[in-house]
This record gives C-alpha cells, structure tokens and sequence, in this order.
C-alpha cells in the first residue's frame, strides 16, 4: 500500500481507488478518514513521522522522518525541505537541507539541524522533538544543486551547519560510485562541533578523490580566503559550492568576484534573512497572478493587491469576517491592530488588516 | 442617527461607550494570548469524535444489511442517530466555527477557513459571504441582514404583511426541515432575485457551484450508501433521510433563538452610519440573544447559545465563548444594557410566538419587542449593497477566489 506504486495493467491502482472513493466521503477526502487510522495515510497535505532523533553533536541532531503518502523521493541533493511542526498548538515552518541521498526506493527523510541561540524552532527541533511527531513537509526546493553528472573537480566551502546539503551531495556521489576530484573545506568552532566529522573521514578513506580539510577556528581563527592558494591551488578550475553563515558568504561571493569566476560559484544562504530595521511598508509578490505592489506602512496587502488588479478576495475589510485570509509564502507582515508580526513561511494572514515589513510573497 | 441613539443606549454617553469597546477589546486579547496546545487538542478531538461518528454510521448501516431484522433494527438506528450527530457536530462546532476563522491561528492547512468544505448543501464559499461578511457585519440591520426571516418569513413587525404570509407556520415547518437547502440558496438572496436586481453572471455561477455540492450531497446519502446496502437499501435511505431531517430541524432551532427571541432588536440603515468599533459591539449585543444549558448542549449547538459572545468575537475559538460569558454580562449589567438570555425552551417559545402572530397584519397583534422607531417600514430601505456604495473594480472578483477565473 504505498503511493507511488505504478498501476499495472488490469489492476485498478491504489490511488484511482482512493481518488473515486470521495464520492462516500464528499465534502471530505477519504484521507480524511484513514488519517483516523494512520497518520501518515493522507496525501492531501504532506506529512511525515519523525521515527528516530539522532544527536550529531552537542547542539545539532539528523531527524529521520518517514514521510506520508503523496511525498516523492525525488529530490535532488542539495535541496531543502520545508517542515512544518506544532508548538503550542500552532504549526511554525522552517527549511532545512536534505542531508540524506535522494533514492527511489527509500522510505525515510534526514535533515540535520542545528540549534541556533536565537532559533526557538531549531532548539526545539534539536532538543524537544519527541520520536512519533507528526510533522507537515512541504516539497523539495531550491538551487543549490549537484548536476547530474558531476563536475570533473569540484570544491565545497562548508562552514558550521552548511555541511548539511554538501553532505547530501557527497553521499550521492558516494552511493553513485561518481566522486571523482572533490575538495571540501570545511571549518568549525571545535571539532566536538564539527557535524558528520567521523563520516567524512570515512568517506575520505572509501574515496581517495575526495580530499578533506578540516579547519577549527577556535584555534585557527577565521579561515582566510586569501590561503586558499597554498590549501586549494587549484581552486579557480573548480565547480564551487558554498554554504554557510553569512558574513563568510559574502566574503566567498566577492573574492570569486575579483577572480572573475562568479559562473563557476553556488552558494546557499541558509541562515534567516534579517528583516528591515523598523522600516515598513515593502514590495508584495503575488506569485500566482504574476504581479507586484509597492505599499508603504499605511497601506494594507488587500488594498495593494487591488491596486495591483489582483482578484483578492475581500469580506468586511475591518479583520472580522477572514473571506481576505490567504497564504503569504514569505517575508513578513505586520497586524494594524495589534503590531504582531507574522514572519513564518507558508502562513495564513488577513490582508485586510495588515502591512507588509519588506519584501513578501503570496499566493495568490 | 447612530447607534448611540437607540433607546437602549440613549442613558451611555460617548465616553462610556468607547469605555465598553476597550474592555471587550480587552477581553479579546485575553483569549487571544491564552489560545494554545489545548484548544488545539480540543478541535482536533471534536473533529476526530465527529469522523468515527460518521464513519461508524454509515459502516453499520451496510453491515448490518444482511443480519435479521431483530439484530439489523437496532443497529440501523442507532446508526441513523449516530450519523445525525455527526453531522450536527460538523456543521455546528467545526464547520460554522471553522469557516470563521476561529481556528486560522494554528496555522493548520487542514483546518483552516479558507480551505473548510462543511457537509451541507452550501458551498462554503457562498456561506462565507452571506454570513461572515453580510449577516455579523449588518446583524439585525432592516433590508441589509438576509437572516431576518431568510427571505421566505415575515420576521420583523416592520416586513409589510402580504396575504401569503398567512401559511407562516407552514413555511416554517417546511424551512425547519429542509433547513440545510434554505441555507444552500441563502447567499442568491432572493430578493433581490424577484426584483430583478442580481447580477445574471454571478447568479448563474452561485447556481452551478450549488448544483455541483448539492448533487456530491444527495448521490452520498440517497444513491451510493443506499446501494451499498444492497437489498437493505430502502432502510439506509431513510435512516440518512432520518438523520439529514435531525440536523435540519436542529440547526434551524439553534440559529433562530439567535436573533428571534423577544430581547433582540431590529436595526435600521441610519443607525449603521459612522458606526464605531466601539458601537458595532453594542448592536451585536441588543440584536443577539443566548440561551442556558449543558456543556454537552453548547457544544452540540456549536457553542451558538453563547450567541452574543459569538456576535461580539465571531472568530474567536469557541470553547472559550462559555468562560468569558459572566465577563460580558457583568460589563452589560455594569453599562445597564440588556442581555438576552433564557432557556432554550423559553427562546424558541417565543420564536414561535413571532412567527405566527407575524402572520398576520400587526393591528390584530401586540409587538413583543421594544419597536425599532415609530413607522418604520423595511420599505423604506431598499437593499443597499456595501460593494455599490465603495468603490470596486469590476476584476476584484469579490469573496471567492474561483470567481475572478470564472468570470474571465
């Protein structure tokens, strides 16, 4: 009984089964129902079940998570998901690299992550997540891909918790017998910090190609790019991936800047985007209908995307009657009423009744 | 004319009137700040409960088709009852409350306003502008709130009395039980159907999305179970029969000792201009009525006995509405403004007060509720509809998100 078990002649499939037994269960889905048995039996949002919590370090642990039915494992290494999880009875959303292989036969999900001081969902994730969760995922996304085939030479610039989507990577080119010339450089405060410290090594003893430096910047300091001559002399004929905070970023983007080599370079920020000091008002992104608004802070997110001649949808436009509510994707939005601000991705607010804080997107 | 000058509030000056907003403001950010972990197991609950509920019923419909009849009569019935709750439970507690936005704060896809399908014969969509938006932001308001009398009864002294409306208490009969088609055609509005003033385009549209949920609802309950049944499949019918009727004739009960009961005034378009936050609290609270019982009664009722709680703060999690009841109250008793409430029998005794004394001309009857002002007639307020009066582009679409592509 899984999802994605292709209908074989003269046998009606699973999913078609499903799909015309909403007739019996109509206004509902019959996975309404069956969720009343198993949780993870619903495709109509994407779920998961956190099976084991394996801590990696001190402060980041990898959360296997066996998805439900609808989730494919076809995501491509170095990818993120999104991951929905229930605090205080409200569901918060983060992304997080994929840090297992992708595979067609698989059955279960990793993501590694670490606890930020500042984070309050990764904390919980790293420390609060009970085996047994059910946990809402959404798709694989993002850029920050390994191409199929591999690069010839390729370098990885990982630092802290940006291992987790190069480690992804590397375990896909492990599985695929295709490491060839890999460099990763990868540095840490201590290497009790260091995340899949003891993997790597054993892949660097599976795979001669793949060489790894290890830096610890407690003792080192911060690692400078301008070294990169004598520990990597071949760097400007490599593929590059980086990944990291993002101070060290920035300096990766400028220093391959001034090489002139910006087209051999991907990098993925992962760390949260700060917000706008203060200021308000932004530019509104209706994903669906294509079009953009520009508001200032006294200009609510209906009114921009009528402006913008956009079918928003509109009920008592005083925040009572919630017919506006729709999805904002991300950035932030402020409540005229109250000053909350609603900041996660993937969450439902009432446009009549507040104001974008930067950049946001809707869909819509 | 503002709200402030009906006779009921003519004792509160403007500053006592603000003063009664921020304390329900008040009270409203209480319940907000409490909301967590617990409200959220509630509903799930409720919702959980509802579905075995449903799922039992109709399980034991079918399996019980090939047992004798000494085995197969109870379990039919008890199967018919079962899936009536569970559909009072659905549209009472989840779907009502739901599609307010009552649960929107969990953040939750699957239970959340803008996705909610209730098992009934409205579209959720069309219910969400006919009660949301029209019925709580015009509560009681003459020629503007289609809920007085749902088109078909002469609800308010000031309906010009016609001939027809001496089969009232039929009408009414007839409307308690086939409630949830009364409610499917609630958001055509009617009116303005038989004066020829509603949009062609739109109404053909509200006709099809009705068609298409009210055609899922009837294969559901008349054809498939039936079927499925086999030999049985005249019992499972009627059992479904028996437990749509039950759901019926509740829901009607419920939602008509919301607004009917003798303390609930009527409004006029006047006393709408320039409302107030602060004033639109006080109308929700003279047009509103509760009733008393159980824990179990209130949940049943979607927590609707707590009507005017529910008037004041519609998209507030409903199993709180109980707990800041004695709060409201005491600030009404505090201001000297009245506060409906009574037994649900008394209630719906006076209901059914109205609606046959209503049936005929108002010289052979006394008015039982404070009047709404000398001569006023609902004639006099031809149906304004907010989006005439503000300015909308024609490619807004409106309330729905299908509507724009519908349209295009």
């Amino acid at each position: 009984m899984t999802s994605d078990t292709k209908p074989r002649p003269g046998r009606v499939s699973w999913e078609r089964l499903r799909k015309g037994a909403d007739k019996l269960t109509t206004p509902l889905l019959p996975d309404d129902y069956l969720t009343l048995l198993n949780p993870l039996w619903s495709s109509r949002e994407l779920r998961g079940r956190v099976e084991e919590v394996i801590p990696e370090t001190d402060d980041a642990a990898t959360l296997v998570i066996r998805p439900g039915w609808g989730w494919r494992y076809d995501h491509r290494p170095g990818q993120y998901v999104g991951i929905g999880v229930e605090i205080e009875g409200k569901f918060h959303w983060r992304s997080y690299s994929v840090s297992s292989p992708p595979r067609r036969s698989g059955r279960n999900l990793a993501i590694t992550v670490r606890a930020m001081p500042e984070g309050f969902l990764s904390t919980h994730l790293v420390n609060g997540l009970e085996p047994g969760t059910i946990v809402r995922l959404a798709t694989p996304n993002g850029d920050f891909v390994l191409p199929d085939p591999p690069p010839a030479r390729s370098l990885f610039l990982v630092g802290g918790s940006g291992i987790t989507p190069v480690m992804s990577m590397l375990r896909t080119l492990d599985r695929r017998g295709t490491m060839g010339d890999v460099v990763l450089h990868y540095s840490s405060t201590t290497p009790e910090r260091m995340i899949f410290r003891a993997e790597l090594e054993d892949l660097h003893a599976k795979h001669p190609g793949l060489t790894v430096h290890q830096w610890f910047s407690d003792e080192q300091g911060i690692f400078s790019l301008g070294d990169l001559d004598q520990t990597v002399p071949d760097w400007r004929e490599r593929e590059t991936w980086a990944c990291g905070p993002a101070p060290m970023l920035d300096a990766v983007e400028s220093h391959w800047d001034q090489a002139g080599l910006e087209e051999q370079l991907h990098v993925e920020r992962f760390s949260l985007q700060v917000g706008t000091d203060g200021g308000e008002g932004g530019t509104i992104t209706f994903q669906n209908s294509g079009r953009q608004a520009e508001a200032d802070g006294a200009t609510t997110v209906l009114e921009a995307g009528e402006q913008a001649g956009v079918g928003m949808p509109y009920g008592c436009r005083v925040g009572i009657c919630h017919t506006c509510t729709v999805t904002k994707i991300s950035g932030t939005v402020r409540d005229l009423r109250n000053g909350d601000e609603y900041d996660q991705p993937n969450e439902q607010v009432q446009t009549c009744v507040t104001v974008p804080v930067g950049p946001c997107t809707l869909n819509i | 004319m503002a709200i402030a000058d009906v006779k009921e509030y003519c004792h509160l000056t403007e500053a006592d009137v603000e003063a009664i907003g921020r304390e329900l403001d008040s009270i409203r950010e209480r319940v907000e700040a409490a909301r967590g972990a617990e409200d959220a197991a509630y509903i799930r609950r409720v919702i959980r409960t509802q579905r075995w509920m449903a799922a039992a019923a109709r399980i034991g419909m079918i399996v019980s088709s090939p047992l004798e009849p000494k085995y197969r009569r109870p379990i039919l019935a008890a199967s018919s009852i079962s899936l009536g709750l569970a559909k009072i439970l659905e549209n009472m507690e989840i779907g009502h409350n739901v599609m307010h936005g009552q649960w929107d704060w969990m953040n939750d896809p699957e239970i959340h306003s803008s996705s909610w399908e209730w098992d009934t014969g409205q579209p959720a969509e069309q219910w969400k502008h006919s009660h949301n938006y029209i019925h709580h932001q015009f509560t009681n308001v003459l020629g503007f709130d289609n809920d007085i009398g749902y088109g078909v009864l002469r609800m308010a002294r000031e309906q010009r009395w016609h001939p027809h409306y001496l089969g009232q208490p039929i009408y009414n009969a007839l409307l308690a039980g086939l409630f949830q088609w009364g409610v499917a055609l609630h958001d055509l509005d009617l009116e303005a159907i038989r004066k020829g003033k509603k949009d062609p385009v739109e109404m053909k549209r509200q006709l099809k999305q009705i068609a298409r949920k009210g055609r899922n609802q009837i294969f559901k309950d008349y054809v498939l179970y039936p079927a499925l049944s086999g030999k049985q499949w005249k019992s499972t019918l009627k059992a479904n029969a028996a437990a749509n009727l039950m759901r019926n004739v509740w829901s009607y009960l419920i939602i008509f000792c919301g607004h009917f009961p003798d303390g609930a005034l009527h409004f006029t378009e006047e006393e709408l201009e320039d409302e107030t936050r602060a004033e639109w609290y006080l109308r929700q609270i003279l047009g509103t009525a509760n009733f008393e019982g159980s824990t179990l009664l209130h949940i049943m009722s979607g927590n609707l006995g707590y009507q005017i709680e529910h008037h004041l703060f519609p998209d507030l999690v409903s199993n709180h509405y109980g707990e800041i009841s004695p709060e409201v109250r005491a600030l009404c008793d505090k201001y000297q403004i009245p506060y409906t409430t009574g037994p649900l029998y008394k209630q719906y005794g006076q209901v059914l007060r109205t609606i046959h004394k209503l049936s005929l001309p108002n010289r052979f009857t006394k008015d039982d509720r404070p009047p709404t002002g000398e001569g006023v007639t609902i004639e006099q307020h031809e149906r304004v509809r907010h989006e005439d009066t503000h300015d909308r582009r024609p490619e807004l679409g409106g309330w729905s998100r299908s509507k724009a592509d519908a349209r295009a």
